[in-house]
């Protein structure tokens, strides 16, 4: 099989234009070829100001002792070289117990509002699809959550969400009697579910908006073909919109993994400066061992974890998918 | 072709812009100079109802000092929510306001990160000596045995607030002195349907500066003398307890107050849904959430028996706004001449009746305005009865970590499970641990 593929492409790569030119005319050609490095070197420097600067800082920061004696003058911080590390993930110590808690909050949080957001998101794309009156009020008003600012957005549900006056409690214990007292929203375990409603409700208008694009490429005739050979609804929805919804999903359970896991506006409006221990995402849980304890050095450690491990999931992630595209595509 | 050389040119033009900006902007991290002299940055922190009512109270007085002087003084209020946190950053970055009002616990905090002009005696001399402030307001502006790092701005003090009417309802004659006499009028309070008394049970600063009294007046302190955190021993526990059981056991503390933490209690207390408040210079605050003052009565807080006074008598901390001068000014003259115009008999006697707080200057303190019998209470507890938060290096973190912890505890309490000492003990235990090490 592999040996038919290679003799396959063998011929093709002769005709590539690139192998065709001589190496004749040197200067014309780097020149030629320069140009367009040049072109997109301040671009790279932008990249390099606005990312990578700030990025290489805070490796370096988690290397030393930044706490409140050096904040004002940074090169006299002392290198205190794997200690930080060491705090943040020595689980026994309550700093590094608690960015574990954090950790798992956090992954049971994403794996939940990202499955959730992409569940609706999908179901609404689809049933969109049909044309029926009301279509381009409805598919604008899903979108509303997304195009909301965040904050106006989450402080709302914290009205909503609040004990005394909230209208959550109001509808569910003073209308539907389906508690015994109001419940507390904000504070204690309840506010992880609190916090899992705000995400999704902000995020899956997203995953409603990407699947919609995707779903005008698919044929039509695959539809009506498929209705001819008697497959149903479900059917055409398993056989037909999700394998060739797979690329557009596969981007798309990415970049929803990566807002979700890195979320900080909505737990810090939601909850402030102190997030409660059932809600404690790890962004929020980083900002804190930063700034309200004027640690930065040990926030720059955990927030360089965060970035390696969110580097594995990914690569991981990007190689299985891609790695399924392949063999699907050939 | 030529156009290409200009794309070319272009590019290398932007890069070479890019580079040289990425290169600047350094700041220098040497002290203050006087490079600017006809401006200054002030960062005010919110004392009235609103920004808004902080920036009518103070545009005429910065003006008035522009007259004087000829320094433009740009004002910015800056929230408290905000405000430690734009110090630091302002801190790290080198480029912050030349003049700033800082919560006066956070004195030892900043002084440690040398962000902040240290007041000598050289310095006080521009401002008329360090005589002129009282000392209970000089206890708190920087760690003992170094030179102050800000000077006192206005002084407050924790006072019982009560509602006269709801008082008179349920047959309580006079304002409780005792803690156990408060829990017994909470009885005949809450017969009459009205919630007792008023916590901010999520709000971090206020856990603290409850829990501090009740812990001394348990004869605990959260930090040993030397100034390491000791905030499990039985005293403190107990003191701390003691205020969670308000809610727990007590019951004079509504659970729904476990999750205040925007002065929502100010709000029930103002519109007559709750009987009692312990709070700072509230005046101007209920005044402007229209409660009259004659609706309410003004109370030393309790204590657990005899009368207030040091040691565990103690009931209010030394509340309190300093203003600092950043060390990084680029006007140092005009920043000095501010603090003094500032702490000026006048201005003083201006802005504390603005804000109902209480002049640290002695002339300015003996003025009629504040001798009202609300400004009495205060200024006596001030005088005799208040106690100056730890003034240790680590107090804002002290603040954050035993904040959460008492926050953590009224989240329990609210969701019904029980409060013991032992599990009082573990919170403050955590909450120790996260303290930094030196």
């Amino acid at each position: 099989m592999t040996t038919t593929t290679t003799a396959v492409q063998e011929p093709a790569r002769v005709n590539s234009p690139g192998a065709a030119g001589g190496s004749g005319r040197r200067p014309g050609r780097i020149r030629r070829v320069g140009l367009p490095y040049l072109l997109l070197l301040p671009a790279l420097l932008l990249e390099l100001l606005v990312h990578l600067v700030p990025m290489v800082i805070g490796v370096v920061m988690s290397f030393k002792e930044l706490t409140q004696f050096y904040i004002r003058d940074w090169g006299t911080a002392p290198w205190s070289g794997f200690d930080n590390y060491k705090v943040s993930v020595d689980f026994d110590a309550p700093v590094g117990k608690a960015l574990l808690h954090s950790f798992f909050v956090t992954v049971g949080f994403t794996l939940l509002s990202v499955g959730l957001c992409w569940l609706i998101g999908t179901a609404a794309a689809v049933f969109m699809q049909d044309n029926f009156r009301g279509r381009g009020l409805l598919r604008a008003l899903f979108l509303v959550p997304y195009a909301l600012p965040v904050y106006a957005a989450v402080i709302t549900w914290v009205f909503m969400f609040q004990h005394d006056n909230g209208l959550v409690n109001h509808v569910l214990h003073d209308q539907l009697h389906l508690t015994d007292k109001p419940s507390f929203w904000l504070i204690g375990d309840n506010s992880f579910w609190a916090l899992l409603i705000v995400s999704v409700w902000k995020g899956w208008p997203f995953a409603f908006l990407i699947v919609m694009a995707g779903l005008q490429n698919i044929p039509r005739e695959l539809y009506e073909a498929a209705a001819l050979d008697g497959a149903g609804l479900w059917q055409q929805i398993r056989r037909i919109t999700l394998p060739s919804l797979r690329p557009v999903n596969q981007v798309l359970i990415l970049v929803l993994f990566l807002w979700t896991f890195n979320d900080f506006n909505t737990p810090y409006v939601l909850f402030g400066k102190s997030a409660p221990e059932a809600a404690d995402l790890i962004s929020v849980h980083i900002y804190q061992a930063s700034f309200v304890t004027w640690n930065f050095g040990t926030g720059s450690a955990m927030s360089v974890l965060l970035l390696l491990f969110l580097l594995v999931v990914t690569g991981v992630y990007l190689v299985f998918t891609s790695r399924g595209r392949r063999t699907a595509d050939v | 072709m030529r156009s290409i050389r200009a794309a070319a040119v272009g590019a290398v033009t932007m890069s070479l812009a890019l580079a040289a900006t990425a290169c600047g902007g350094g700041s220098s991290t040497g002290g203050g100079s006087n490079d600017s002299p006809k401006t200054l940055t002030y960062w005010a922190s919110n004392q009235g109802a609103s920004i808004e009512v902080d920036k009518k109270v103070l545009q005429p007085e910065l003006e008035k000092f522009q007259k004087q002087t000829g320094i433009k003084v740009k004002l910015e209020v800056v929230p408290w929510s905000d405000l430690l946190n734009r110090i630091l950053t302002a801190t790290t970055s080198g480029q912050g306001p030349d003049v700033l009002n800082i919560g006066n616990t956070w004195s030892a905090s900043l002084q440690a990160t040398g962000a902040l002009l240290p007041w000598d005696a050289k310095n006080f001399a521009k401002i008329g000596g360090k005589d002129r402030f009282v000392d209970s307001a000089l206890g708190s502006t920087g760690a003992e045995g170094k030179d102050p790092t800000a000077v006192p701005l206005y002084s407050m003090a924790y006072a019982l607030y009560y509602n006269k009417k709801i008082f008179a309802d349920a047959g309580i004659s006079q304002p409780p002195a005792t803690w156990a006499e408060l829990i017994a009028d909470g009885k005949k309070i809450s017969a009459k349907g009205k919630s007792v008394l008023g916590a901010e049970g999520g709000n971090v600063s206020e856990n603290i500066h409850h829990t501090f009294v009740f812990a001394k007046q348990n004869g605990g302190d959260f930090f040993t003398a030397d100034g390491k955190p000791d905030f499990t021993n039985d005293k403190v526990v107990a003191g701390v307890k003691q205020y969670v059981d308000l809610m727990a056991k007590d019951k004079v503390i509504p659970t729904g107050d476990a999750e205040y933490a925007q002065n929502q209690s100010v709000s029930d207390f103002a519109k007559g849904k709750q009987a009692m408040l312990l709070w700072q210079s509230a005046s101007a605050n209920l005044k402007s959430q229209g409660m009259s003052d004659s609706d309410y009565g003004i109370a030393p807080v309790p204590v657990q028996s005899g009368t207030p006074g040091t040691g565990t008598q103690v009931n209010s901390m030394v509340a309190g706004i300093n203003l600092a001068v950043f060390k990084n000014t680029k006007n140092l003259d005009g920043a000095t001449k501010f603090v003094k115009f500032m702490t000026s008999d006048d201005e003083q006697k201006i802005l504390n009746t603005a804000y109902s707080s209480i002049p640290p200057v002695k002339t300015a303190q003996g003025d009629a305005a504040f001798n009202t019998p609300a400004n009495s209470v205060l200024k006596n507890t001030l005088a005799t009865s208040a106690a100056a938060l730890p003034q240790v290096a680590s107090e804002s973190q002290f603040e954050t970590t035993v904040g959460t912890a008492v926050k953590n505890l009224f989240a329990d309490v609210a969701a019904g499970h029980a409060i013991t000492t032992d599990s009082v003990k573990a919170e403050l235990e955590k909450a120790q641990q996260q303290m930094p090490a030196a």
